[in-house]
């Protein structure tokens, strides 16, 4: 627990505690909409860093959890009639079994390889839950309305949820910092720069890639849950969305792959961009291709991200970008 | 048994053309290593460039593939000045990451500049009967077209210079160097030539099927599939991986209803890239 020592991780907590604290203050719909996309996004993308920037596997398709965790979740409060917090629980852990047996056989994979398996894990996955008849099918399922008087009515449902993601991603960023600071992180990250030499150096490389997968899809399963609970509908579409899936390394790129602190600024930039070209006039119709354009900016001039770019500019921060 | 038979003919011959489409990924895979997210855009700019010259110049679709073709090469070997060349020995993420860029600015141009409306190439062409089995004349000859691009490949690689000069830089970049082959304008042109044959494979759907401009995607995941079955790299081994796909597109809908069929693909898709990483028909 020497990572509790260090001022990175209680500056990150203390902005995220600060952020949800000021949203339940201002009692702000719109504010509080905004947030939960964002947030989403940080979890998303941290749990996705877990995987992708420590132990380097590239995971095209992993919104596929967000997915499967979204619609088990969702299954078992609509159908079922559980209640959130076990069901997003239920949806996270089952995410995290899913990724463990998954795993044994994918990560295997080196390169792009594991990336193409992945897309074809998501595109699968979308296309059996679309004929799967207890979920619903092509149609997805819907909740009904009273469901909500339960939590106390839409609205309090609104802000459990918006509580409950908050809550999560802080959970996320706490996990992702100690992953990097442990023992098992510094495992990750030799199998990142040189999987064989690792394995030399006593690194069980099959364990604790499985581990890294299953930990990188518990949270996003139960963001998954939470996020369609809020929305009141699932469709396959919607849950497995492949450009979605992209988007979460987008946003890790932008702020810096490996780092605790890069996927939490990416996700906010890249949906500040977003949410600023859609209403802008000027560039409405062509967001799409805008975002197309810094995203190949950066990877074409820098490709460690912004965290990346500061810590090797100004080493001194080093201590607290971690 | 009509019924089987018809729709293992169809199945057949679009099999071709999914093979076209595929063998251009495979053809980049193999000398680059590079997965070319920017594949289904550009089987986008194959049926739009079709569709346009049909509309305004009332040009017939099949001579209008010369000109597709150059287009589709022109493109290529732009994709690949301004993308592909700085990250091409960097980590795969690079890669894949800015092909995907380039996907999405193809995409926003033409979403702000033609929306995302339905477009037919309404010429049609009739059909051929012999006994039971009726085939659509377009079909025919899309398979016909991918069949000659094929040949085409086929003998451009294997009796040219540059061709030769493609499979030298695939087989070990550093001795084709070293041989004095340009490696830099041989990787330019195998990218050139890999969007040449999926913007004539777009060329080739849009005469068969209607299509929007994201129609390009789901043919840039079926040439996934279809590489992986026929060998990632190995451009012809495309060809046959797409065969296998076209017949079972043909097959499946007889047992299962057809909205089943992604499911098997996807699901042997994943399947082989585990159990032999290199495709069935792929080297050990």
């Amino acid at each position: 627990m020497r990572a509790l020592k260090q001022a990175g991780i209680w500056i990150y907590v203390g902005a995220l505690l600060v952020w949800g604290l000021a949203v339940l203050f201002m009692q702000d719909p719109t504010l509080r909409e905004t947030s939960f996309t964002l947030l989403m996004y940080v979890g998303l993308a941290s749990s996705l860093n877990i995987l992708l920037g420590y132990t380097g596997y590239v995971s095209f398709g992993h919104i596929v959890f967000f997915g499967l965790g979204g619609y088990l979740g969702f299954y078992l409060i609509s159908v079922q009639g559980w209640s959130l917090y076990s069901a997003a629980l239920v949806g996270g852990l089952f995410c995290a079994l899913c990724a463990a047996l998954l795993g044994m056989a994918v990560l295997r994979l080196r390169g792009a390889y594991f990336a193409l398996a992945t897309i074809g894990v998501n595109e699968a996955a979308r296309a059996f839950i679309s004929n799967f008849k207890p979920f619903g099918g092509a149609t997805g399922l819907s909740l009904e309305y009273s469901i909500y008087d339960l939590y106390g009515g839409s609205m309090k449902a609104l802000w459990l949820a918006f509580i409950l993601v908050w809550l999560i991603v802080i959970a996320v960023v706490v996990t992702s910092y100690l992953v990097k600071q442990s023992r098992f992180g510094l495992g990750l990250m030799a199998i990142r720069e040189d999987e064989e030499a690792a394995m030399v150096m006593g690194v069980k490389a099959p364990r604790s890639k499985t581990w890294a997968f299953a930990l990188s899809a518990l949270f996003p399963g139960i963001i998954g849950t939470i996020y369609f609970f809020k929305n009141g509908n699932v469709e396959p579409d919607d849950a497995f969305r492949l450009h979605m899936s992209i988007e979460m390394l987008v946003m890790i790129m932008l702020g810096g792959q490996g780092t605790v602190l890069g996927p939490i600024l990416g996700s906010v930039a890249y949906e500040r961009l977003r949410g600023f070209l859609l209403v802008s006039p000027l560039f409405k119709n062509l967001h799409l291709a805008i975002s197309g354009v810094a995203l190949l900016l950066i990877i074409l001039f820098v490709p460690a991200g912004a965290v990346g770019w500061i810590r090797r500019r100004l080493p001194r921060l080093r201590g607290v970008l971690e | 048994m009509q019924e089987l038979i018809n729709s293992l003919t169809d199945g057949f011959l679009l099999g071709f053309v999914y093979g076209l489409a595929a063998m251009g990924l495979s053809l980049i895979w193999g000398v680059m290593s590079v997965i070319n997210l920017a594949h289904g855009p550009v089987i986008t700019v194959g049926m739009l460039t079709t569709y346009l010259l049909f509309v305004h110049f009332g040009l017939n679709p099949y001579l209008a593939m010369i000109i597709v073709a150059a287009v589709g090469l022109a493109l290529g070997l732009l994709i690949y000045i301004i993308a592909v060349h700085r990250v091409i020995s960097a980590p795969h993420l690079s890669s894949l990451l800015a092909t995907f860029a380039v996907n999405m600015i193809i995409l926003g141009i033409f979403n702000a500049i033609f929306g995302g409306d339905q477009n037919n190439i309404s010429y049609s062409l009739g059909s051929l009967s012999i006994g039971f089995v009726n085939i659509t004349y377009s079909r025919l000859l899309a398979a016909l077209g991918a069949v000659l691009f094929t040949a085409f490949l086929y003998l451009f690689l294997y009796f040219t210079r540059p061709g030769k000069a493609i499979r030298a830089v695939a087989n070990n970049r550093e001795a084709a160097e070293l041989m004095g082959i340009p490696s830099v304008q041989v990787l330019a042109l195998t990218f050139g030539l890999g969007s040449l044959l999926a913007a004539v494979a777009g060329s080739l759907i849009s005469t068969i099927f209607p299509f929007t401009i994201f129609s390009g995607g789901p043919y840039e995941l079926k040439s996934f599939v279809i590489c992986v079955l026929g060998g990632l790299g190995n451009p012809l081994g495309a060809l046959l991986g797409g065969l296998i796909l076209g017949l079972m597109e043909g097959l499946i809908p007889m047992w299962m209803p057809t909205s089943w069929v992604p499911v098997v693909e996807f699901g042997l898709f994943v399947f082989v890239l585990v159990v032999k990483p290199t495709g069935l028909l792929g080297a050990k």
